[in-house]
């Protein structure tokens, strides 16, 4: 049988069978509109709700500081925009990083067309902001701070417990946002711990289905909408929810909250051995971020060979990962984060990411292991003299 | 009510004893082409084709009907006996939309069958003072009409219309034999197949392949391309090649700076192979003229040297400006302009030779076992009908 080994799981992972069967249940029988008052609606609201309650025990928020949302980029949307154009009147200045998401950062400049002032922060060489340089970015006129807990290309892991009781400090009246949508049911995530207002999830990220999501939105914050229309989601998300999707995003997570500690020593140690067996067996190699990352996330620069090339190499031989450039022109874009981590434009086009998952093994990392040798072997081999 | 279309082709009529082929061809093109719309007919009266359509249908006809070869326009005509008043009852019905309050219009008739008891000009007089008296509010205007009237007395019947939607000329496909394009993923070669299909050619088209230099996005692109010229030409023969054995050879035994003309020549000697296999009397390839360093004639000529077939080069006099328009024109363009590097882009060398030498280039390939490449190359060969 043909190789099939998944290791793109921070672009998107595999529905894990109880969420599946979770979402069957909801499409098949509970297929009520919420909303409705008889029976089959009380049923779709009572799965709902039950999902809402998870999510909430999940991260340490009450019920009612969870909307659910499509997924991980309308999440960030309704923070950003809907608590900066909610609070105009105390400011129009926001603070970043350089290494958000795009959901983020795009965000910031539509705001900024908008007339509201961005600053958006350097970061080390090892993708980390310094608490102390968010501090000394504060103005009296910003109203939003918005740094992601985990980075989705290098896995660096931000402190963001640290920023924002800095933020609070200086002037509690400041909205943190924190963007958690590749931490949530790895790393510990508690928006209260973090001092955070806001919080975005997705559901894909952890073997949940896409089109699922939310943002968790701290009690008495208030935000302006970003759709019109009913009153789900306290109207701050109108439209019949997605209650199939909703179900499967909290089974997925109820399963790996509860494997929580043990999936992140598993994974830690799958990326070790990853990254070592790169190391030991392949010469001109590095590995992009901090030394603490994520431990499901791995970026590395395979020097004098292209990642896209690279990477269809490897899915030839059943093996998916992804590049560290996107290939937007006939000119490869590098990536925005590897840049500002000062990592050299010709080292980021040789750059892939494995991000990893708990259905992983340890057979697939050493399969992988063997292919990379072979392929970059090859691949340097056949470089122009 | 059912419309009915008048389809005219042009050049084809002009065909001598080729004539019946051809529109035998053009009917069973435009059968082919309009076989998703199940409320419709192709007839011939008096000796000009018509389809009759269903209300709901007509856009989708006519716009099936834009892209099929050999066709010069398109009209919407109201069909009437060889009589005045049959000719005044249908001008009324085929100018009453058109017909508001100062419309400056004019009638022009043509009489093929010179037995009708009016001249051509008596016709349009009778008839322009009928639409004059029945539709309140029109002008005459024989110098710079704004809407015309037409109408065509035949033999057995007279037609009317106001509207003529030009059609993409040319002659129907299949009537010129078979050709097989080079087809890379970029904006040129497609343009270049869609003029051979213009010019009557069964196209079939071939891909190199480069993996893992180019991915599945970049096939996937091709197939898109091929589909959309399968728009214009009912179905395409997808020949996919793998290269990177040719290329590995190539890069690791000569010079760099002859890289992209080695390259070429091994793909014409794969091409003229499987030309041969399929029937294909020509190759076609998007080349130009001096557009990009490696199209010189220099470069033309060591490449064409290998080719065993004529080689059709459409562009060859364009501008990239008239390239890119016609792409626009037939959709390939955002096709082609997906970001994902084709065969073509990916190893080309800083400083390509631009007037190679047949005897350099004959010295350059003298390590390679091109017999046993080329070969090795067509056994990879895998093949994909895409039709629209």
């Amino acid at each position: 049988m043909k190789k099939h080994v998944y290791l793109d799981n921070s672009a998107t992972t595999r529905v894990v069978p109880e969420a599946m069967a979770a979402m069957r249940e909801v499409l098949e029988k509970t297929y009520g509109n919420p909303s409705s008052p008889h029976r089959l609606g009380l049923e779709a609201e009572r799965v709902l709700h039950a999902s809402r309650r998870a999510l909430a025990a999940a991260c340490g928020a009450r019920e009612e500081e969870i909307i659910f949302t499509s997924g991980g980029t309308e999440a960030n949307n309704l923070a950003l925009k809907g608590a900066s154009l909610r609070n105009v009147r105390r400011g129009r200045h926001l603070v970043t990083t350089k290494v958000e998401h795009a959901s983020v950062l795009q965000v910031c400049r539509a705001l900024e067309k908008q007339g509201f002032t961005v600053t958006f922060l350097d970061v080390n060489a090892g993708g980390l902001v310094e608490p102390e340089q968010v501090a000394e970015a504060l103005r009296p006129d910003t109203v939003l701070v918005s740094v992601m807990h985990v980075n989705n290309e290098v896995g660096a892991i931000q402190p963001v417990e640290e920023i924002g009781r800095l933020i609070k400090a200086k002037n509690s009246g400041i909205i943190f946002h924190v963007d958690a949508v590749q931490s949530l049911g790895k790393l510990q995530v508690h928006p209260a711990g973090w001092h955070a207002d806001l919080v975005s999830f997705s559901a894909h990220k952890i073997h949940g289905p896409k089109g699922a999501g939310a943002l968790y939105c701290r009690a008495g914050l208030e935000l302006e909408p970003l759709l019109h229309g009913g009153s789900q989601e306290k109207a701050l998300r109108p439209g019949t929810e997605n209650v199939s999707g909703i179900a499967g995003f909290a089974a997925a997570l109820r399963l790996c909250t509860e494997r929580r500690e043990e999936t992140l020593a598993y994974l830690a140690g799958l990326r070790q051995r990853l990254l070592s067996g790169i190391q030991a067996q392949i010469q001109g190699t590095a590995c992009n971020g901090p030394d603490t990352a994520a431990p499901n996330i791995a970026s590395v620069t395979f020097s004098d060979v292209k990642g896209e090339v690279l990477m269809h190499a490897l899915d030839e031989r059943g093996i998916f990962v992804s590049t560290g450039a996107a290939c937007h022109s006939r000119r490869p874009e590098p990536s925005h984060v590897l840049l500002a981590m000062g990592v050299p434009e010709k080292a980021i086009a040789s750059t892939l990411r494995f991000s990893l998952s708990a259905e992983n093994t340890a057979e697939e990392i050493d399969y992988t292991l063997e292919q990379l040798v072979e392929v970059v072997a090859d691949l340097r081999r056949m470089k122009r003299r | 009510m059912r419309s009915l279309l008048l389809v005219r082709y042009g050049e084809i009529a002009l065909k001598g004893k080729n004539r019946r082929f051809f529109i035998n061809r053009l009917q069973e093109n435009i059968v082919a082409g309009l076989r998703d719309i199940k409320d419709c007919r192709l007839m011939q009266l008096d000796g000009r084709l018509f389809v009759e359509v269903g209300p709901a249908d007509v856009l989708k006809c006519r716009e099936k009907l834009s892209k099929i070869f050999g066709i010069v326009s398109v009209s919407p005509v109201v069909v009437a006996q060889n009589s005045l008043e049959s000719i005044r009852e249908a001008a009324l019905t085929a100018f009453r939309e058109k017909a508001r309050p100062g419309l400056r219009f004019k009638v022009e008739t043509k009489r093929v069958d010179k037995r009708f008891p009016l001249t051509s000009p008596e016709v349009s007089s009778s008839i322009g003072a009928w639409l004059l008296q029945n539709l309140p509010g029109l002008a005459v205007d024989v110098h710079s009409p704004e809407q015309l009237l037409e109408i065509e007395i035949r033999e057995k019947e007279a037609y009317v219309f106001t509207e003529k939607l030009p059609g993409p000329g040319g002659l129907p496909v299949g009537v010129s034999s078979k050709a097989l394009l080079l087809i890379s993923g970029g904006i040129d070669s497609p343009v270049a197949g869609w003029m051979a299909m213009k010019r009557g050619v069964t196209l079939e088209a071939l891909h190199f392949h480069s993996f893992p230099f180019t991915g599945e996005r970049s096939l996937e692109k091709v197939f898109d391309l091929c589909r959309l010229l399968a728009d214009w030409g009912g179905s395409i023969r997808l020949h996919i090649a793998h290269f990177t054995k040719i290329q590995q050879e190539i890069l690791a035994k000569t010079p760099e700076k002859l890289l992209v003309t080695l390259l070429r020549r091994m793909m014409f000697r794969v091409a003229n192979h499987l030309a041969e296999r399929t029937g294909a009397l020509a190759l076609v390839t998007g080349e130009n003229l001096g557009q990009v360093a490696s199209q010189t004639l220099e470069s033309l000529r060591a490449i064409e040297q290998v080719a065993a077939l004529p080689v059709l080069r459409p562009l060859i006099g364009f501008d990239k400006e008239e390239i890119i328009a016609l792409a626009r024109r037939i959709q390939t363009y955002p096709v082609s302009i997906r970001p994902f590097e084709d065969c073509c882009t990916i190893f080309v060398p800083p400083h390509p030779e631009t007037r190679p030498g047949l005897a350099a280039v004959a010295a350059a390939e003298a390590p390679l076992d091109v017999e046993g490449l080329v070969s090795s190359c067509l056994e990879t060969i895998e093949t994909h009908i895409l039709s629209r």
